[in-house]
């Protein structure tokens, strides 16, 4: 068949493909077709793909092949784009999701909780029986400024002197996007065959194990446990899961198994992010209870009440939660 | 060879064209969302330093907000960011659809990756070792930086009464004529003779006559009689 007559005949399809790929990549208030033009979709574009091959192997104009070629590629991305109902699938997530995907890479989590945990321990025990070793951690002024922290005489425990005064607005601005930035930093530190989250989680462990040997060793301990045991809970926890994801990415790129490292790296990424962005959720949470509870003036015992209530949640939700419903989880 | 356009295959067998971009022009890319994100940076500064310490939060909150998450934003709204979109480019899925949720979270988390150890430098290694100009983050979430296609104007055959050509042509030789037709309203007429006149061997004339004669050929091809 000549060029002429083959677009002559099928010229009305293709324009009606047209009209309606306009219309679909529209926003969805301003779309106007209906049910039926919708349900036409695949078979007009099956049919386009097939007009496409046909005009290409008949050497047909390179203008026509152009022409079908981008009618083809946006057809393309209209069908096989899955986009649905996100604000639940929000929901579900938080829900189910999430927890549902760390219990399945619980490997990497205890393995993460330990590099952080047992530096922290080591380090914090060494500090609380050795005055001089937390100047080995960090320098004079850091001391004096953590220690003005959490002095008992400190109206507003957890910030230095210069800070108390500021409002617990701007400090959970702080801890959000200093917080769920050093989250995010520790998965992506995972892309250095593991190395940055390793190193990121020693450091953080041994940091705040400085701190709190240090800090109960001075006895400053009521200020200092009471302020950090509530949003602790949320925010050890979820570091510790940051660095659980960087260590899959690391993982995937140091043994990839049967795959090649790209595909490895590709797919256990895919299963990492979830375990990122929950992580972030948490984070998220530590930090309206950082600044709105944990530097607040309760008494020491309900500080500890409360702080209990909320690892007991954490582990709850993390442990047990979308495993009823959804099957082994 | 040194070709930055792939094909990638279809469910439906056909082979889809896409043109990837290099990192010369998403650095320009780049750059200009660095601009944009500077004003928001300062358009949303000033008036919250209105409002003391809360005012000072909340554009803490909303910084972190950019700095992360103003290329997903983008990404999944129209495929790609202001400065990508201002260069001509887009960001879809190594197999061809949109970018998904969770690969424009991953590519955009992964960011601080690139970064590393300095201003893109393993993002900038990572793009010249991979064949696909991909940095880390596309790596690991699958997608590529591709440039967006125009919607071409397609010009029509011209008018002239077909004529068979003197001898048989092959397949390609026909599809050389019918784009060189389908091409000389963007040509001028010396350029318009100086191709046609390649083929004076075939059709025997000379000057603007050679140029209606190819015509008069591809017209043939493409409509017969």
């Amino acid at each position: 068949m000549r060029q002429l007559d083959f677009e002559r005949r099928h010229r009305d399809a293709w324009e009606q493909l047209r009209l309606l790929l306009d219309d679909l990549e529209r926003s969805r208030r301003k779309r106007r077709h209906s049910r039926d033009e919708l349900a036409r979709l695949p078979s007009l574009y099956r049919e386009l793909c097939n007009h496409y091959a046909i005009a290409r192997s008949r050497h047909y104009s390179p203008a026509l092949e152009q022409q079908l070629h981008e009618l083809v590629l946006r057809g393309h991305r209209q069908l096989y784009s899955g986009r649905g109902a996100e604000l639940w699938r929000l929901v579900q997530f938080i829900a189910y999701g999430f927890p549902r995907a760390l219990r399945r890479q619980i490997r990497y989590f205890w393995l993460a909780a330990a590099l952080l945990a047992l530096p922290g321990l080591l380090v914090g025990g060494f500090c609380y029986l050795q005055p001089e070793l937390i100047y080995s951690v960090m320098d004079e002024d850091q001391v004096a400024g953590m220690e003005a922290m959490y002095d008992p005489g400190n109206r507003k425990p957890g910030r230095s002197l210069e800070r108390s005064a500021e409002t617990d607005m701007m400090m959970f601005g702080h801890y959000i996007s200093n917080n769920i930035g050093i989250g995010f930093r520790t998965f992506a530190g995972g892309m250095l065959f593991g190395l940055g989250s390793v190193l990121l989680l020693l450091f953080n462990g041994v940091a705040i194990g400085a701190v709190a040997g240090h800090l109960t060793r001075v006895g400053y301990q009521d200020t200092f446990w009471s302020f950090v045991s509530g949003h602790g809970a949320f925010e050890l926890t979820a570091i510790a899961i940051c660095g659980a994801s960087g260590l899959i990415l690391g993982h995937a790129l140091i043994a990839p198994g049967q795959l090649t490292r790209l595909d490895a790296l590709k797919r256990r990424a895919r299963e990492a992010l979830p375990l990122v962005m929950g992580a972030a959720f948490m984070l998220l949470i530590a930090a309206v209870i950082e600044a709105f509870w944990s530097s607040g003036t309760a008494a020491v015992e309900i500080k500890y009440g409360v702080a209990g209530l909320l690892w007991l949640l954490v582990l709850y939700y993390l442990g047990f939660a979308g495993r009823e419903a959804h099957g082994t989880g | 060879m040194l070709d930055t356009s792939r094909r990638y295959e279809t469910p439906e067998g056909i082979a889809l064209g896409l043109r990837i971009a290099g990192p010369v022009v998403r650095s320009c890319a780049w750059a200009i969302d660095m601009l944009i994100r500077a004003g928001l940076y300062l358009a949303i500064a000033i008036p919250f330093s209105f409002l003391g310490g809360l005012g000072f939060g909340l554009s803490l909150v909303v910084f972190f907000l950019i700095e992360w998450f103003y290329p997903v934003f983008f990404e999944l709204r129209q495929g790609a960011t202001p400065g990508k979109k201002a260069m001509g480019l887009e960001v879809i899925q190594d197999n061809g659809t949109p970018v998904s949720w969770s690969a424009s979270l991953l590519r955009n988390l992964l960011r601080a990756a690139d970064f590393l150890p300095f201003l893109y430098a393993a993002g900038l290694a990572s793009m010249l070792l991979n064949r696909n100009f991909q940095r880390l983050g596309d790596l690991a979430a699958g997608t590529l930086v591709v440039y967006r296609d125009k919607a071409t104007q397609r010009h029509e055959l011209p008018e002239v009464p077909p004529v068979h050509p003197p001898q048989p042509l092959t397949r390609e030789e026909q599809r050389t004529l019918l784009a060189f037709a389908e091409r000389t309203p963007l040509l001028t007429a010396e350029r318009q003779v100086e191709l046609a006149e390649i083929l004076t061997g075939l059709s025997g004339r000379q000057g603007t006559a050679a140029v209606t004669e190819l015509h008069a050929y591809a017209s043939w091809l493409a409509q017969g009689r």
